[in-house]
């Protein structure tokens, strides 16, 4: 009789044990950062002004067919600011093509930016109204998704691409795609 | 030179807790005088340590020492001196402090009180709060130290509090609160205790209940502070979100209430004793993960400190340490013990059974609703979250049947009782209910039944049935006297408690629902000298004024508000900016009032000098406090009840371990 | 760093003291209610823990934006939820979908109650009162069981 109700007592003790282990792993990780839900799907489809010429318009037909990186970002982003060095240099010592989008910002004031600090984009798109980035399911800049050469989104890191990011997270998921866009030396 | 006191006062604290935490384990083990008196001087010194070692913070703050990294980081010159004092709670390390503070508070309460209890027992659960205390002045000490300097740099001027935390409600919310989560720790201590003397018999039922009343008094009055502080602070005019950090709260408070109600069970009847001790353990175990919620950093809140993982290891352990080792003892002991179980279906203790059994549910519908973004994400890919719609919906399902048997549960007997012929004495004033609730919410409708809400008028009617129910419930007890005020004099103070608890919870529920559906809302355009009409209130904007505050400078607009014709009030909110942080507030105006709140908040400046502004009319709010209000006078009501101001606690206590053989 | 996180959570407070206020125009009541009833169960993608309602983040602005074009082009609920929920994922929508991952949040806690109400009717129900003691008798299964 005994033996069977200490089962049952120790139910409580069992559930809890679990519980524990879950908020042991979750403490770790950040709750703010959210998936996307575009991984596996076409980028969506837009028709949206070249930064630098208003006249000029890019569709969804200009992507480039090889892998690619698409940057979001916005002079008002304060992180933006830090990664932009980054993004430069990489694009001088990598064939990876990026394309930047400009996320509801002033046009103006992007040039501005872009002569100054740099300007690592094989080309770029003005979003000024965020259609594109609400598209993408864009909730805070910079984020990068990675494209493959049919137009796929296979991932997206939200956040500053530095040095680490860079190594340990983009150049591993660019090179499953196309291997020879992460040889260096091969450019050089 | 005062925070080193302080720092230094507070390792003094911990090595006392140390002591408290063991040496009275030993006493009570060995019969040891000397350690089980040296367990009441433990507690007494404790608090006393804790508190200089609290004033040293406080003064600290009153001086504007900006060399002690916590002051400078949250508080400023400008800010005046009750908010600096305040401001000693207004964050994570200074809000901890105080928590301890508090913790040892109860300490020195529990054995200031507790003379008439059998010394072993006494000592034993002072022990196990001193251990308690242990885990949470080392996580002061190791990873929340509020007296950590900032040298060599010291800044010119502080931070600056967060201006929502510049307000009257932080001067009152989180004492009262913590007061109730860490109050909750005393009948876990008794749980212990019990449990490891193998002696949970009414007795110690009737030792718990007072003080488990008493913490949840605090924690109600706590919540509801918190609700009503949101509500008029916040300028969106809600008075609950469902927050993760609200559902802390929200749990443990549950939680007591079913174990307030076990409790019963188990000192009249001897009935539940199982049950009733794992609900003693589970309330404190909420209040403590409800600390880890808030402190962890893993799930987002809208309240939740600025977070360290350190932290939530910390926390994490501790909550396994403390809980897990409870929950194995239990495991262990409470199989040994045996309820007494003659009753029948129809019966008190079945009542009591199904209280707890939903208002246990109630409180898994919460902890389930919180904890479930953190198992999507640790199971699947995915990110899900859970909100109001669920937790409107499911604690509603849960919560009918609660207001539902209410008025049974008072008047029903114990061990056996005639469902028809209760019933039957309850069947017109159910009835009648019914038909006021329909007049009612007839003319909150606007004098139409179209469009009328079914959940409102249930709610109505339910919370008419609770008051109803409880009224005619004094009036079968009453009956039982020569004369109905001889009746009523021989209700106890307990009973007339619970009774007034219960008017509380239908008050509460009234305000809740009729504010939930008969709420206007509107945003609009306004231009000084211009009258805009919100349903059947009109909105004249009168002037306008830019003011010098003592640390920030505001936009004021002034606002006639009148229905009808009639002046109802003249409503003043304001825009402020605060000079230290350049955060903007919204100060919202509000004419309160018993059946109504109308209230208005600044939006932005539109163009010609007009402004949005919101506008709300709140049938019925203020009852959503007012309910809360009669629940603790209930409370207070209850745990005064002269049956726990005995003094012969002794003589029973041996007769009854006798005849329990435990 | 710590710094750093402070002042980001003092800017997120920040936002949430400030009520969102604007002033839309609707064609009718319905819209207008079905508007405010969609924007407060929205989960704002990049704050803390707030509906879109009471977000003043800028990408709050535009979702709510958006909300408004796609009530007044007659859209329902369930399609401007969907659109939502295809851009963000479930993380938006606080009425969480009834599907496989949400089932014990959906049903547990009826389940729960039931299994209690089972087990109490089971063991309790066939209890009575010796007319002649006034004791209960147990008449379970398990007679062994009995009261103290």
């Amino acid at each position: 009789m005994a033996n069977k109700k200490i089962l049952i007592t120790s139910i409580p003790i069992v559930i809890f044990t679990a519980l524990v282990v879950v908020f042991w792993f979750s403490l770790g990780s950040d709750p703010t950062e959210l998936p996307s839900q575009r991984i596996g799907k076409q980028v969506p489809e837009f028709n949206l002004s070249n930064l630098h010429n208003p006249e000029e318009a890019f569709t969804h037909q200009d992507l480039p067919k090889k892998p690619f990186l698409l940057n979001v970002w916005a002079t008002w982003c304060v992180s933006c600011h830090v990664e932009h060095p980054y993004l430069v240099k990489f694009a001088n010592q990598y064939p990876i093509p990026i394309i930047g989008l400009n996320y509801k910002d002033v046009r103006v004031d992007a040039l501005e930016y872009l002569n100054k600090g740099g300007d690592p984009y094989l080309f770029s798109i003005a979003d000024e109204d965020g259609t594109l980035g609400i598209d993408l399911g864009v909730y805070g800049a910079p984020e990068t998704f990675i494209v493959d050469g049919d137009g796929v989104i296979h991932h997206r890191y939200v956040g500053v691409i530095d040095e680490r990011v860079w190594n340990t997270v983009i150049l591993p998921k660019v090179k499953e795609l196309d291997p020879s866009l992460v040889d260096v030396e091969a450019t050089q | 030179m005062i925070p080193e006191l302080g720092n230094f006062f507070l390792i003094l604290a911990f090595i006392n807790a140390i002591l408290l935490g063991t040496l009275p384990f030993y006493g009570a083990h060995t019969n040891h005088k000397g350690l089980i008196q040296f367990a009441h001087r433990a507690s007494t010194s404790i608090f006393l340590l804790m508190l200089v070692s609290f004033v040293c913070l406080t003064i600290a703050f009153i001086q504007n020492d900006f060399s002690v990294a916590y002051v400078a980081n949250h508080s400023n010159t400008q800010l005046p001196i009750y908010y600096r004092i305040s401001a000693v709670w207004g964050s994570h390390e200074g809000s901890l402090l105080l928590w301890v503070l508090i913790l040892t508070g109860w300490i020195f309460a529990v054995s200031s009180f507790s003379k008439s209890l059998p010394a072993e027992m006494t000592a034993r659960v002072l022990g196990v709060m001193g251990l308690i205390a242990v885990g949470f002045i080392s996580f002061t000490l190791f990873t929340s130290n509020p007296f950590e300097r900032t040298l060599p740099f010291i800044p010119i001027d502080g931070a600056d509090l967060n201006p929502l935390l510049q307000d009257f409600g932080l001067i009152v919310h989180p004492p009262m609160l913590y007061m109730g989560y860490v109050g909750f720790s005393v009948v876990f201590a008794f749980a212990i205790a019990g449990l490891l003397q193998g002696k949970l018999d009414h007795q110690w039922a009737k030792w718990s209940r007072p003080w488990t009343t008493v913490a949840w008094i605090f924690m109600t009055l706590g919540i509801a502070l918190g609700s009503w502080w949101a509500y008029y602070e916040l300028g969106w005019g809600g008075w609950w979100f469902w927050d993760p950090v609200e559902n802390a709260s929200f749990l443990p408070w549950l939680a007591g209430t079913a174990l307030i109600h076990s409790l019963a069970a188990t000192e009249k009847r001897g009935a539940f004793k199982s049950w009733t001790v794992l609900l003693a353990i589970l309330t404190f175990s909420l209040s403590l993960l409800g600390t880890f919620l808030v402190r962890s950093g893993v799930l987002t809140s809208v309240h939740a400190f600025a977070n360290d993982p350190v932290r939530g290891k910390f926390i994490l352990v501790f909550l396994a340490i403390v809980v897990g080792a409870s929950l194995i003892l239990y495991a262990i002991q409470s199989s040994k013990v045996r309820s007494k179980s003659n009753y029948t279906l129809v019966s008190r203790e079945i009542a009591i059974l199904f209280n707890n059994a939903l208002l246990a549910v109630s409180t898994f519908v919460v902890l389930v609703g919180t904890l479930h973004p953190l198992m999507v994400e640790a199971f699947t890919d995915g990110k899900s979250s859970v909100g109001p719609p669920y937790f409107n919906l499911m604690f509603s399902v849960f919560f009918i049947p609660i207001l539902l048997l209410m008025p049974l549960g008072q008047q029903i007997n114990w061990k056996k009782d005639d469902l028809p012929m209760l019933l039957k004495k309850y069947i017109w004033w159910f009835v009648s209910c019914v038909v006021l609730a329909l007049l009612l919410t007839f003319g909150l409708n606007g004098f139409t039944f179209e469009a009328l809400e079914p959940m409102a008028l249930l709610g109505t009617i339910l919370g008419l049935w609770v008051i109803a129910g409880t009224i005619k419930y004094i009036q079968l007890q009453s009956a039982k006297g020569k004369t109905r005020w001889a009746g009523m004099r021989k209700i106890s103070r307990s009973y007339w408690g619970m009774v007034l608890a219960h008017i509380g919870v239908a008050v509460t529920t009234l305000g809740v629902v009729l504010t939930s559906y008969y709420s206007i809302e509107k945003d609009i355009r306004i231009e000084m000298g211009e009258t805009v009409e919100v349903e059947e209130v009109s909105v004249y904007f009168k002037d306008f004024q830019n003011i010098q505050g003592p640390n920030y400078i505001s936009s004021k607009a002034i606002f006639e508000v009148s229905s009808s014709g009639d002046f109802i009030a003249e409503l003043k909110p304001e825009k402020r900016r605060y000079n230290a942080s350049q955060m903007v507030m919204t100060e919202a105006a509000i004419d309160p009032g018993l059946f109504r709140d109308v209230y208005i908040a600044m939006g932005e400046p539109l163009n010609n000098g007009a402004w949005a502004i919101r506008v709300y009319y709140k049938p019925f709010v203020r009852w959503i406090w007012l309910g809360a209000i009669f629940m603790a006078l209930g409370g207070i009501l209850a745990m005064t009840d002269k049956r726990y101001r005995e003094k012969k606690f002794k003589k029973k206590v041996s007769e009854e371990a006798v005849s329990n053989g435990q | 760093m710590k710094k750093f996180l402070l002042a980001i959570s003092l800017l997120l407070s920040a936002q949430l003291a400030e009520a969102v206020i604007e002033t839309y125009d609707f064609d009718n009541e319905e819209q207008e209610q079905l508007y405010y009833e969609i924007i407060s169960e929205l989960r704002c993608p990049k704050c803390q823990n707030q509906t879109i309602a009471d977000s003043d983040a800028s990408l709050s602005r535009d979702l709510r934006f958006i909300v408004q074009q796609k009530v007044k082009a007659g859209e329902t609920k369930g399609q401007i939820l969907n659109y939502m929920q295809e851009r963000y994922g479930d993380f938006v929508l606080y009425d969480p979908p009834v599907q496989p991952a949400n089932y014990i949040l959906w049903f547990s806690p009826l389940i729960i109650f039931l299994i209690i109400l089972v087990v109490v009717v089971i063991r309790v129900g066939r209890r009575t009162i010796d007319p002649e003691t006034g004791d209960v008798k147990m008449n379970d299964t398990h007679s062994n069981e009995k009261g103290e």
